[in-house]
């Protein structure tokens, strides 16, 4: 096919080509950057706590008095166990997704001098890190003896297990087994490196620093209680979480329960994503309206042409032109449309691009999002072309003898 | 001329329902998206207190003791700066702030206690802020004097508590403290909550929190320390506090200052002020820097990037869709206004002018507008009705006002004249004989 005939008739219509031309252009630069929004989104959510979420549900009781913490925590740990169903209750002072607490900055030396950066210290009772599912991959869980009781915030001597994000960062390229961190006068020695914890406000704090935990065995004291773990299988815990958060009023009608921080795992999980998910929903529908808009606009714009050229088609048409050929003469017109509107759109995403870097925590739009952006763009222009194409074919070679 | 036009327009548009209902649909929506956009971002970014908030300031000092220099003062202050800064008098009213989470019941009652956010701050606040009350007032500033046991309480928390009865002089229990409640709050909801926002510069963002609701009790500073004491969260510290929740003499940042300086030489007065006393701290080894900051209302909330990013980006996002929305629009007047080549020719012909024919598509293109303006209004009802949906803490206050109303209109239109104007001049431009020729 020949494409001079196309380049002449778009030539003659510079103003409406220039339109189609900056609207798909807009398009491809506002799809691009908002799929590549939607990505980060989807990264933020795919956070590894490092816990089995899925078995997993935490209590939050404040407002008792710390004279009578212990025998809250002696309460509140027998009627939990007596729920059917629970397989394990540990006091801890939060959980991942639960409320912030125990981030510290530490440093690796004693006078406070070399800063180790800033980490959430999670304090839990014996049998925690069993219940919480953490793998551990290096060096050892603790033995009976290691954990201690709590002074103001956590235990002041104590052997400790680290993420291995946080260890890479502290002593890259060494084995962290025996190192030591200090926080104020708290020290702790290293005994072992956990796969994941997360820390339990994510998005707090940088995504590196996402993963940098401390687990400090301790026993349960008037500064280590409230907070409690409850592990089940998966299928109960939905029942168990309903009952244990019912069974509190009875057990502890001195505290005070949060609501929105007492609940499964996967529940909370889903409130700490809500806005997450509620924006990415929203870039998702701006994305399918760009589209519809942008296609009913070719196909507006494509019905007029195919109007305005019916004499034209005619002739073509009884000169020998076939209808695959005045078919195959829009579609081509289309696509050189839309690769001018993408061409466009390519620096406008880019421009947009280094913008969003600038405000927002997003990479640089990789050149693949601009590929399958363009692939859509040039199949949606297609389509939409394809109506207003197929009634041009449909234009009988008579046409072309009738006067007008 | 303008009637028969409209009546025109109105004519040649029902001759083209498909395409007609497109071009409004496509303003509409792009009506619809840019307003619930910036209805939102107009209710975050505007003036808590409109009047009244150039004369109130913050306070910062930098009792931080970081090794390098820093760029900005602390976001808050330790106790000790606090209350010297207060104890001065130096501003035409002062007040300091501290929040805290405490346990609130009803003596007598039965129903079990609640878990509430309570303010500590001094009889100031209540004037300086201008915080309306439905029942009794605020406390004195004798009863700061002598760490009384009163309490203001918010409407909400009337409701709860005594179903919004007049509720002054009745007894709530806070923690282990008896005290008399002597003010109600009326319903108030400052958009953003101001005198709560701090440390919006580590936020990423994430800032949604600043609009929160104000606190359901308040205290007298000294009273709500006390009753409270071993409950209070630092904002940050540079050292373990020595008794967690007892931060007075703790070396932690909790404490916020907020004055009202009436005019500009007060302003300048008080700064100087503060940063004589910076450099006298300094001078004595206490601060490390002596960095301030004496920031009015507004730049505090511009400098904590209050709006939330997401907002922001929004605002963005519906704008790209608006302009998207008129190239659509152009494009599809374009093809109606040439296709009506021949009519405009007819008209010409019987000695319109140009203008005249630009007139008349312009008419055209403003029906088209009001059309897709109305439209609109109802795609940013249900936008905003999607907006109360989402779990921000803004959700409640989102409504359309008289003023938003009115954008939407004047947006709408203006929108479909800019687009109308290139297909109108190119309607305008048509040569009459041409077209009179193939009738």
């Amino acid at each position: 096919m020949r494409t001079h005939p196309i380049f002449a008739a778009l030539r003659h219509h510079r103003l409406a080509t220039t339109l189609i031309v900056l609207q798909i252009a807009l398009a491809c630069a506002v799809m691009c950057n908002a799929c590549s929004l939607i990505a980060a989104r989807w990264q933020t959510m795919q956070l590894v706590t490092g816990i089995d979420e899925a078995s997993l549900g935490t209590l939050y009781l404040s407002g008792f008095e710390p004279g009578r913490a212990n025998d809250l925590n002696a309460r509140m740990v027998a009627g939990l166990r007596a729920i059917p169903g629970v397989t394990a209750v540990n006091v801890v002072n939060t959980v991942p997704f639960s409320h912030g607490a125990g981030t510290v900055g530490v440093t690796l030396d004693a006078a406070g001098q070399r800063e180790g950066g800033v980490v959430d210290v999670y304090p839990g009772t014996p049998g925690t890190l069993e219940a919480l599912g953490i793998r551990i991959v290096e060096g050892r869980s603790p033995g009976a003896e290691d954990y201690r009781p709590v002074g103001d915030f956590f235990p002041s001597q104590a052997n400790v297990l680290i993420t291995r994000a946080a260890a890479d960062h502290m002593w890259p390229g060494v084995s962290p087994l025996g190192k030591e961190i200090f926080v104020d006068k708290n020290h702790f020695r290293v005994i072992g490196v956990m796969e994941h914890l997360s820390i339990a406000r994510p998005g707090s704090m940088g995504p590196e620093e996402t993963d940098w935990s401390v687990f400090a065995p301790s026993l349960a004291g008037p500064t280590l209680a409230g907070t409690y773990v409850i592990r089940a299988k998966p299928g109960d815990l939905p029942a168990v979480m309903h009952k244990a958060r019912a069974a509190v009023t009875a057990l502890a009608p001195d505290a005070v329960l949060i609501r929105e921080n007492s609940d499964s795992l996967p529940a909370l999980r889903a409130a700490h994503f809500a806005n997450d998910r509620a924006m990415m929903s929203l870039l998702v529908g701006i994305i399918v309206t760009l589209l519809l808009v942008t296609a009913l606009g070719i196909v507006g714009l494509a019905s007029f042409w195919v109007q305005r050229r019916r004499k034209q088609i005619g002739i073509r048409r009884a000169i020998g032109a076939s209808r695959r050929d005045i078919v195959q003469y829009f579609q081509l017109e289309n696509f050189f449309i839309v690769s001018m509107g993408i061409g466009a759109g390519v620096l406008l995403a880019y421009a947009a691009s280094l913008t969003l870097m600038h405000f927002y925590e997003v990479p640089l739009l990789p050149p693949w999002y601009l590929a399958v952006g363009g692939a859509t763009l040039w199949l949606l222009g297609q389509l939409a072309v394809l109506g207003p194409a197929l009634r041009a074919a449909a234009v009988p070679p008579v046409v072309a003898t009738r006067a007008g | 001329m303008f009637g028969y036009y409209v009546e025109l327009a109105v004519r040649s548009l029902r001759r083209n329902p498909v395409l007609t209902g497109l071009m409004v649909l496509a303003i509409a929506v792009g009506i619809g998206t840019s307003m619930t956009t910036l209805t939102v971002m107009h209710l975050l970014s505007g003036d808590p207190l409109p009047g009244r908030s150039e004369h109130l300031h913050y306070v910062q000092v930098t009792p931080y003791p970081q090794d390098a220099t820093p760029t900005h003062p602390s976001e808050v202050m330790d106790y000790r700066s606090a209350m010297d800064l207060w104890k001065a008098k130096r501003a035409d009213q002062q007040a300091l702030l501290v929040g805290s989470t405490i346990k609130v019941h009803v003596p007598a009652s039965t129903s079990p206690p609640l878990l509430l956010s309570m303010l500590s701050t001094h009889a100031d606040f209540f004037t300086m802020f201008a915080a309306p009350f439905e029942y009794g007032g605020a406390w004195t500033a004798e009863d700061d004097e002598k760490h009384a046991r009163v309490a203001v309480i918010s409407s909400d928390l009337n409701h709860r508590l005594f179903r919004g009865e007049n509720s002054i002089g009745k007894i709530i229990r806070l923690r282990d403290s008896d005290v008399r409640i002597v003010g109600v709050l009326k319903p108030w909801r400052p958009s953003p909550l101001f005198y709560d926002v701090y440390g919006g510069r580590m936020a990423h963002g994430d800032t949604s929190d600043f609009y929160g609701k104000v606190e359901d009790v308040m205290t007298p500073f000294q009273s709500g320390l006390e009753i409270n004491d071993g409950n209070f969260v630092q904002f940050t510290c540079w050292q373990l506090p020595p008794s967690p929740g007892h931060l007075q003499d703790a070396p932690c940042l909790w404490v916020r200052l907020w004055v009202r300086l009436q005019d500009d030489a007060k302003v300048a007065a008080y700064r100087r002020f503060v940063a004589d006393y910076a450099a006298q701290q300094k001078a004595q080894g206490r601060f490390r820097h002596d960095l301030t900051a004496v920031p009015s209302l507004m730049e505090w909330m511009t400098s904590n990037r209050v709006v939330p990013g997401d907002v922001r980006l929004q605002v963005w996002l519906a704008f790209a869709f608006l302009a998207i929305c008129l190239c659509n629009t152009v494009g599809l007047l374009l093809a109606k206004f040439l296709r009506r080549g021949a009519d405009f020719s007819v008209r010409r012909a019987l000695g319109a002018t140009r203008g005249a024919v630009v007139m008349q598509c312009l008419v055209e293109t403003g029906v088209i507008g009001v059309a897709g303006g109305l439209l609109g209004w109802l795609f940013t009802l249900a936008g905003l009705w999607l907006v109360r949906q989402q779990p921000v803490p803004y959700a409640d206050m989102v409504r359309l006002d008289a003023s938003m109303f009115m954008t939407t209109f004047v947006l709408a239109v203006t929108t479909s004249l800019l687009a109308g104007a290139l297909p109108a001049i190119r309607a305008g431009r048509v040569a009459p004989a041409l077209h009179l020729k193939t009738l």
